[in-house]
């Protein structure tokens, strides 16, 4: 499968970069080609946590398979439970609550929040500075106690359900939104002081991994990673789902692609997010937090899309119904797949320094690539 | 007063009387190296504790808070565990080289003890050519690290070696020569004269600003030596896991690991005898009571107090900075640092031919 | 373009194929040997400059497989589904799109893996998640695995 480790027959180093190395984060499996210390090739070798969750789903009925993507993009578990439970109720034609609406997006917009201080943080380590990982930790934890009250879990929420949420919101929940809203306010500008200012910071992102506009689309980029190339591919701006029609946010856009603008877009992102909590968290309406739907889903034949925005990107959920109980296929559309594929085409010609502060910004997360 | 000065005479004054001349040198050279060895023990056991706490002061964490008191104790607890943890040496590993590098880069620092002075006349080593001693020593602890990096029969070692070479050679040019224009300033390579020319004030105010100067891109120039953030690209844990020392476990690792300790100490206590008067108490010019009740502290504590401000600096930048990378690394030392060095020492001669400084 | 206007211009401009609607978007269906010519029209056309393939997939119906092109024009903001169908089960061969799509030269090597298709042409076609000794390609409706699969 590997090739010879050693060196090439042009005399290049070839080094294996992980699938155990500290900046992959997971089991990501990069076999790199380098000259000196600058890269010629890139080749990710993945695999090493498929799970093969398209086949498991297939044998589980329409309210099981919800619950295996969240151990998917384990960072943004809200918002791909949302996914699915999209296109089984765009087969069933469920009308889901309003009440139910406004908290799978605040659910969400949460969910975004701590996956971009996680990637933060992460990001920061893999440049070298060791310290921001545990301020973003702290915020981060606030959020993931808010998830404990409400839905009894940090990391794998399993909250979404066909045609609305599983319990209603905790009775703290307002509360504890507003608290973190108020602290998180103050936190982002900390953010902004530690690191985006920084000299060395900037040396390191500006101008690095590069990817053009018509690239990136080439390349299926989502998420971040394309809005920093300056493509407008917000899905909660082109395909609005639940609420996100009926507020207000700006879709964040930058045109250098290189790993400071991706940065930036995340950054900003975190002050939309936190700006769309503020404009629900007084507003959640009264009523059902689900819609009656029956005990066993059937969806009838045919085929259902849906997509959302994750943390990451796009993400796509395409279920072909035969009519019966479990799905016939299902297909997982990850971002973080696309964004890798890039990731040869943006290191080229750079240093193994850059590598790292690229897989950074891309914001890999290793179970959402591999399935 | 307590003096270290005091004991040391007393010591040797003992000895000399009690036993022929060459038994009493040998009794002094056994004195030295045990005094030696256990200040790099207490050195590494202190340092390592300080830096824990300070990452976890700057990262809002507790550090180290369970074994012994107050969590003094878990440094120990951890040599404890490296001495007894088995020293892996990797297949297809030069066995020898592989061996001796930790034992290159611990001997190298401990040399650079010699002519440090802790205190008045509290000296191994007063050599005259003692700036330029320093030099030399300390540019021979990159030979062990090539040593372990090539030995190791692997890649990130390997880069991890290169880099390292790259860096301490171009950031030694720095550092000799913000060392030089304290020379040029004192006119001496002897430490213990250096110090005495700061009896009436420190070379960091009395060379006005190229002084200033030329003590930052000290500070620059040694973090780079020591291997340390925002230049530790020789182990640069994201890219090259651990870099030179992937591969080293155990006792070895342990070395490394104590060794870059010691280097920090030794480049921060030289930054002090050179920029802060070492032991030399604060005192200012004519100022005759101020600097008689200075002296009242005495020299010993003056000399790690300093030291220690100048190790708190370097953690500091550790845990706040971001890494460089490579060639911004080397961009910084020779398009940046060395030209101004260079600049400044011709500034410095200017000022010490005409006598500006005070 | 919104879906009916879609769908007008596919039918004039390729009549002979079928355009089932209905669903999400549009469906056009493709035969094996003009795929890779539509697929160019369709992404340097101005009026689909269909530019983002957002997901590849296959689909194993027993008696053919199909492979599912989802197509979104960046700038008009429209989607267009294109399935392939393949009768050949035994040697389903297709012509790779990736030097049209760069992405998709890690969905074929996804999909050559879990299902066996062979993408012609495609630079580098190999396993992508299992190892290269794998027997078998998993998401087929007759793959069996005593070990890993667990029958309800």
């Amino acid at each position: 499968m590997l090739e010879e480790i050693g060196t090439s027959a042009e005399g290049d180093l070839i080094i294996n970069v992980g699938p155990q190395h500290p900046s992959t984060h997971g089991v990501l499996h990069l076999v790199i080609t380098l000259q000196g210390e600058t890269i010629k090739k890139v080749e990710p070798h993945l695999g090493y946590i498929h799970r093969s969750i398209e086949k498991m789903c297939e044998s589980l009925s329409y309210r099981q398979f919800i619950y295996v993507t969240s151990r998917m993009d384990y960072l943004s578990s809200h918002i791909n439970n949302l996914g699915c439970a999209l296109a089984v109720e765009k087969g069933l034609q469920v009308e889901v609550p309003r009440r139910a609406m406004v908290i799978r997006v605040l659910m969400s917009e949460l969910t975004r929040l701590a996956s971009h201080q996680l990637w933060w943080g992460a990001m920061a380590m893999d440049i070298g500075a060791l310290t921001p990982f545990f301020h973003a930790f702290r915020e981060r934890e606030m959020i993931n106690d808010i998830m404990e009250e409400t839905c009894g879990a940090r990391l794998t929420m399993n909250y979404m359900v066909p045609g609305g949420v599983m319990f209603d919101l905790h009775p703290d929940f307002q509360k504890k939104v507003k608290e973190f809203i108020a602290h998180f306010k103050g936190k982002i500008d900390e953010y902004d002081e530690l690191l985006t200012g920084n000299v060395i910071f900037r040396e390191r992102t500006v101008g690095v991994g590069k990817i053009s506009r018509e690239d990136a689309i080439s390349y299926g980029c989502s998420g971040p990673v394309a809005r920093a190339a300056g493509v407008s591919c917000d899905i909660r701006k082109h395909a609005p789902y639940d609420m996100y029609s009926e507020l207000k946010f700006d879709e964040i856009l930058h045109t250098d692609g290189d790993c400071y603008a991706r940065y930036l877009v995340r950054m900003q992102e975190m002050r939309q997010s936190l700006n769309i909590i503020e404009q629900l968290i007084d507003n959640i309406p009264e009523g059902d937090f689900q819609a009656k739907t029956k005990a066993v889903l059937k969806l009838p034949k045919g085929e259902y899309y849906s997509m959302v925005e994750t943390a990451r990107g796009e993400f796509g959920v395409y279920i072909i119904s035969e009519g019966a109980m479990t799905p016939y296929r299902i297909k997982f559309r990850s971002p973080g797949f696309s964004n890798l594929s890039a990731l040869d085409h943006m290191a080229k010609g750079s240093k193994i320094g850059d590598l790292v502060a690229i897989m950074g910004t891309l914001d890999l997360v290793i179970p959402d690539i591999d399935r | 007063m307590f003096s270290l000065e005091k004991i040391s005479i007393g010591v040797q004054t003992a000895l000399n009387n009690s036993l022929p001349a060459f038994w009493a040198l040998m009794a002094q050279f056994a004195i030295v190296g045990v005094l030696v060895i256990s200040l790099f023990a207490v050195l590494g056991l202190v340092l390592v504790f300080m830096e824990r706490k300070v990452s976890a002061y700057m990262q809002i964490r507790l550090g180290p808070n369970r074994v012994g008191y107050k969590g003094t104790a878990q440094t120990l607890a951890d040599t404890l565990k490296l001495l007894v943890k088995e020293g892996l040496i990797p297949d297809g590993a030069d066995k020898f080289l592989f061996r001796l590098a930790p034992y290159v880069v611990m001997i190298s620092a401990m040399l650079l003890m010699a002519p440090i002075p802790f205190s008045r006349n509290f000296q191994i080593w007063d050599i005259n050519i003692g700036v330029l001693y320093i030099s030399a020593i300390s540019s021979m602890a990159v030979i062990g690290i090539l040593m372990a990096g090539w030995s190791s029969n692997n890649k990130y070692s390997l880069l991890g070696a290169m880099r390292s070479g790259a860096q301490i050679v171009s950031y030694e040019l720095s550092a000799g020569l913000s060392v030089l224009s304290i020379v040029i300033l004192s006119g001496s390579l002897q430490l213990s004269e250096i110090i005495q020319s700061q009896e009436n004030g420190w070379w960091l105010f009395k060379g006005h600003i190229p002084a200033v100067i030329a003590f930052v891109i000290f500070i620059i120039a040694v973090t780079a030596e020591t291997n340390r953030a925002p230049f530790d690209l020789a182990e640069a844990e994201s890219e090259l896991t651990a870099g030179f020392h992937t591969e080293y476990s155990g006792m070895r690792f342990a070395l490394f690991f104590l060794a870059e300790y010691a280097n920090i100490f030794i480049v921060c206590a030289i930054g002090a005898t050179l920029f802060l008067g070492g032991w030399m108490p604060f005192h200012v010019g004519s100022w005759s009571a101020f600097n008689q009740i200075m002296d009242y502290i005495p020299g010993s504590i003056w000399f790690f107090g300093k030291t220690f401000l100048l190790i708190f600096v370097i953690m500091w930048f550790r845990w706040t900075f971001p890494r460089l990378r490579i060639d911004q690394l080397l961009n910084l030392e020779w398009k940046y640092l060395l030209p101004i060095g260079l600049i400044n020492l011709l500034l410095i001669t200017v000022m010490a031919i005409l006598g500006w400084h005070f | 373009m919104d879906q009916e206007s879609i769908k007008n211009r596919l039918q004039e401009k390729y009549p002979s194929y079928q355009i089932d609607e209905g669903g999400q978007w549009i469906v056009l269906n493709v035969p094996v040997s003009d795929w890779k010519q539509v697929a160019a029209e369709l992404r340097n056309e101005a009026e689909f400059e269909l530019d983002f393939l957002f997901c590849l997939t296959a689909v194993d119906w027993k008696t053919h497989f199909s492979v599912v092109f989802h197509l979104r024009s960046i700038l008009h903001n429209h989607e267009l589904v294109v399935k392939v169908k393949i009768d050949d089960r035994q040697n389903p061969v297709l012509e790779t799109v990736s030097d049209i799509w760069r992405t998709a030269e890690f969905h074929e090597r996804e999909a050559y893996d879990l299902f066996g298709i062979r993408f012609n042409y495609h630079p580098d076609l190999r396993r992508l998640f299992l190892t290269e000794d794998w027997k078998g390609w998993p998401l087929r409706k007759d793959y069996e695995d005593p070990v890993n699969m667990i029958k309800l």
